[in-house]
């Protein structure tokens, strides 16, 4: 039992880490009263962008020359910077056009897949862009060493998995801790309260939208130079496991970090019941592991969803004269 | 300085409407200041540009003397200018300091908010003016009334000199009123100045020095209170006569029309909600439930018409039981409702006049035919329910519902029940904030289906209301009748008695 959880931790803290962060973007963008459904494109258009970074950062290379940590971290700002813009269309549409935030949410998605894979064709010549060298996987020196959770946590890791639990730190302390978080929160609330307090809402709210925009980037850009090594033009559906997961965390960071982990954990069972001695000897049909995430899911989003209370005025349009 | 607010000559315009014409006011430091007027007559047009939300057409705004233009209510606040919303702007989910401090939050040095100290200023100013709050309290966990004074807190932890209350005392029980009224006089005392926006005349004698007029846009004069008779400010303010004392005949009771029998509700509580309630109600009387609000009554009347499941007993509507019926079939049956919360039950805020008067019947001929709604049948209703009721609106049929004032609001929905002539009409508080004259119309329209010989429920928490209109009273408390009068026989006093549950009618 201990050997498996060995196994299996340093892979399901990998698969956690894009849709924690991707989760955590939506939380600011929800957060402030807009929802956004469009985490799945925002993924897309980050990993394409990372992953067209590096490639244009290494396509001269010689087979030998090494991938600096430097060139992975320009693709990731490139992730970043890249899902920040996108995202201000869907701020745009459903901030000052007022529009419906699904269907705009909706458009992005469908707008981001096609637009990464038509760039991908247009610059590379192909709709596949695999990443020679992406990030590492290190034992962190001496963590690693600890009894247990050195081996849970520490080894075969990659470092963007802690880069993203600090920015999930941060992202609880200013929400929380500092007047720019309790602003942010009032918005998604009852807007006409915090603008008749002085605060403009429309600025918070594109704030919310855009650094959703930069961390579903940042997820997208994890995933494709982690684990994933390719850019397929599809992040697989993980946009909507993070907006899952940030109900089933109910908007609360560190509810949230618990969630994604779960679901991060499930999906890499089911990943890893083809190659898994230990899963495999249990004799059960393949198909059982495939299906049992989306059904532990299923049965937890029944289970918790009874007392899911998002923000108050999540989705709504903003009319200051509204009473 | 002889004045702290001076509005001289306002004049805004909207399409279709002059919501301020030539309007003058004029605030003493020092003192409360009522702007009186029936809803629609400008007051909230008024308000909203001496505090930067709309910008006047014509005419000059002084603040201390000087000349100020106010573009934006930030501005307004920099004038020490501040407003306690009718609707209260507060995020439920936030603690009472919190929804103080938000947009102006003190730090500590490492930048994040210091809520303590912020709690401990917000104590300070509470133990100065009388505001009693916890602090740390969660908005959705106080009542209304503390809300209110949290509304207050915001404009005073911001310094504001000027205060400017909307319809305070709306929402708010006769105990918070009185409690209300009084911590304005204290602010006056303190050194702030108050301008009360109201249409209840008993307040404004209670508190106001002065008070100025408003009719439909037009400024009609400024009063000293003291010098003035609550018959003045109303003719002022209708620009007629009102008769304060409602007009009637003598009720000739008929047939039952609803026998409620041994009706109980069971709560999460112990002691039920509805405890054992029966009473009969006849053709051709209005009855009355009376008691301070939260006894049961709007419990009462959810069992009646289908909003709520009875635990026991049983209802009976022109002989047959309804208990189990389904609230259309209750409707169908015959039972109109004017509900206690008309933003909540009475009305689809965001549908148009028409389409709320059609709420009620709209898949029935002629209205509809084979599951189409025909539209010219609709509009056709909902005009002529518009001139029968006098439901005032900017564009007819087409208005919106939450862009109506209160009593037009009140009036759709009346039209809409009363049209349907139900043999039992049920109004749950049907004049809860609303202005004198619009208070006299629903009084003559219950009286009027009275007379038509239709049965008519009254809940009521207004003592006045409850004994000029009822013929019969029942009064509730905790759950129970405490006994039932003819409304001819008894007084406040005695009702008063009742409604605390100190003693049954009879027991002398």
């Amino acid at each position: 039992m201990l050997q498996f959880l060995y196994e299996i931790f340093p892979y399901a803290l990998a698969f956690t880490a894009p849709i924690l962060i991707t989760a955590i973007g939506g939380l600011l963008s929800e957060r402030s009263g807009v929802v956004n459904i469009g985490l799945e494109g925002l993924m897309i258009i980050g990993s394409f962008a990372g992953a067209i970074t590096l490639w244009a950062i290494t396509k001269n290379a010689q087979p030998g020359d090494p991938v600096t940590i430097w060139m992975i971290l320009a693709g990731l700002l490139a992730s970043v910077v890249a899902g920040g813009l996108f995202s201000l269309l869907h701020a745009y549409a459903s901030i000052s056009l007022n529009a419906n935030q699904i269907i705009s949410g909706t458009a992005i998605n469908m707008l981001a897949a096609a637009l990464a894979l038509f760039l991908s064709e247009l610059i590379t010549g192909s709709e596949r862009l695999a990443v020679v060298t992406g990030v590492a996987r290190v034992d962190v020196p001496g963590l690693s060493k600890i009894p247990f959770i050195g081996e849970l946590f520490f080894t075969k890791t990659y470092f963007t998995t802690y880069m993203v639990l600090a920015i999930v730190f941060v992202v609880w302390f200013v929400l929380m801790k500092k007047p720019f978080g309790l602003r942010l929160r009032a918005c998604g609330e009852y807007p006409q309260a915090a603008e008749s307090m002085g605060i403009n809402v429309i600025r918070m709210r594109y704030i919310g939208v855009f650094l959703s925009g930069c961390f579903a980037g940042l997820g997208g850009g994890i995933l494709v130079l982690t684990y994933n090594g390719e850019f397929t033009g599809a992040v697989n559906g993980l946009g909507f496991l993070a907006l899952a997961t940030l109900i089933f965390g109910q908007w609360k960071p560190w509810k949230v970090v618990g969630a994604s982990f779960f679901f991060g954990f499930m999906r890499t069972m089911s990943t890893m019941a083809r190659v898994n001695d230990g899963l495999k000897s249990l004799g059960l049909p393949q198909e059982l592991y495939k299906a049992l995430p989306y059904f532990l899911t299923l049965v937890a989003l029944v289970i918790f969803s009874k007392n899911t209370v998002g923000p108050k005025a999540l989705g709504e349009t903003f009319d200051s004269g509204k009473r | 300085m002889d004045y702290v607010i001076e509005l001289l000559n306002i004049t805004k315009e909207f399409p279709g409407i002059k919501a301020n014409d030539n309007v003058t006011l004029k605030l003493r430091p020092q003192t409360i200041h009522a702007v009186l007027g029936e809803n629609g007559a400008g007051k909230s047009t008024l308000m909203s540009i001496l505090f930067g939300l709309y910008q006047p057409d014509a005419g000059q705004i002084r603040v201390r003397g000087k000349d100020v233009k106010i573009t934006n209510p930030n501005i307004a606040n920099d004038f020490g200018i501040g407003m306690v919303h009718q609707h209260f702007k507060l995020v439920e989910e936030f603690t009472v300091v919190e929804n103080i401090i938000l947009g102006l939050e003190p730090k500590n040095k490492y930048g994040t908010i210091d809520i303590k100290s912020a709690a401990e200023k917000v104590a300070e100013i509470s133990e100065k003016y009388g505001l009693r709050v916890d602090p740390y309290a969660k908005i959705k966990d106080i009542s209304v009334g503390m809300q209110q004074r949290v509304e207050i807190l915001k404009m005073l932890y911001r310094d504001a000199e000027i205060l400017i209350f909307d319809e305070p005392t709306a929402v708010l029980t006769p105990q918070e009123i009185e409690e209300l009224l009084s911590i304005m006089k204290g602010l006056i005392k303190k050194g702030k100045s108050i301008l009360l926006i109201t249409h209840k005349l008993a307040e404004i004698k209670q508190v106001a020095d002065e008070c100025s007029v408003l009719q439909k846009g037009r400024y009609i004069g400024t009063v000293k209170v003291e010098e003035t008779d609550e018959r003045q400010m109303a003719e002022m303010m209708v620009g007629r006569n009102v008769s304060f004392h409602v007009d009637k005949a003598e009720a000739k009771p008929k047939e039952v029309i609803l026998e409620v029998r041994n009706l109980t509700l069971q709560g999460n509580t112990k002691k039920p909600i509805i405890n054992d309630v029966s009473f009969d109600v006849h053709a051709g009387e209005i009855f009355c439930v009376a008691g301070i609000e939260g006894n049961g009554q709007t419990e009462l009347v959810e069992l009646i018409t289908g909003l709520k499941k009875q635990t026991g007993g049983t209802v009976k509507l022109l002989g047959s039981e309804i208990q189990n019926l389904s609230i259309r079939k209750r409707t169908e049956a015959g039972i109109g409702h004017i509900p206690e919360d008309r933003h909540k039950h009475g009305l689809v805020l965001d549908y148009t006049v028409e389409q709320n008067i059609a709420l009620q019947t709209y898949y029935k001929e002629p209205l509809s035919k084979y599951g189409i709604i025909n539209k010219k049948e609709v509009r056709k209703l909902s005009e002529e329910l518009i001139e029968r009721f006098d439901v005032r609106s900017g564009k007819g049929s087409e208005t919106t519902a939450r862009s109506m004032s209160g009593g037009n609001q009140q009036k759709a929905i009346i039209a809409r029940e009363v049209s349907r002539s139900p043999m039992l009409l049920i109004a749950v508080q049907p004049t809860r904030g609303l202005d004198v004259g619009a208070i006299e119309y629903i009084h003559k329209e219950l009286i009027s289906e009275r007379d038509s010989g239709k049965a008519v429920l009254l809940v009521s928490l207004e003592l006045d209301e409850v004994l000029d209109v009822a013929d019969r009273i029942a009064v509730m408390y905790e759950g129970e009748i405490m006994d039932t009068v003819l409304s001819k026989d008894t007084n406040e006093n005695e009702l008063g008695l009742m409604m605390t549950g100190s003693r049954k009618a009879g027991d002398k």
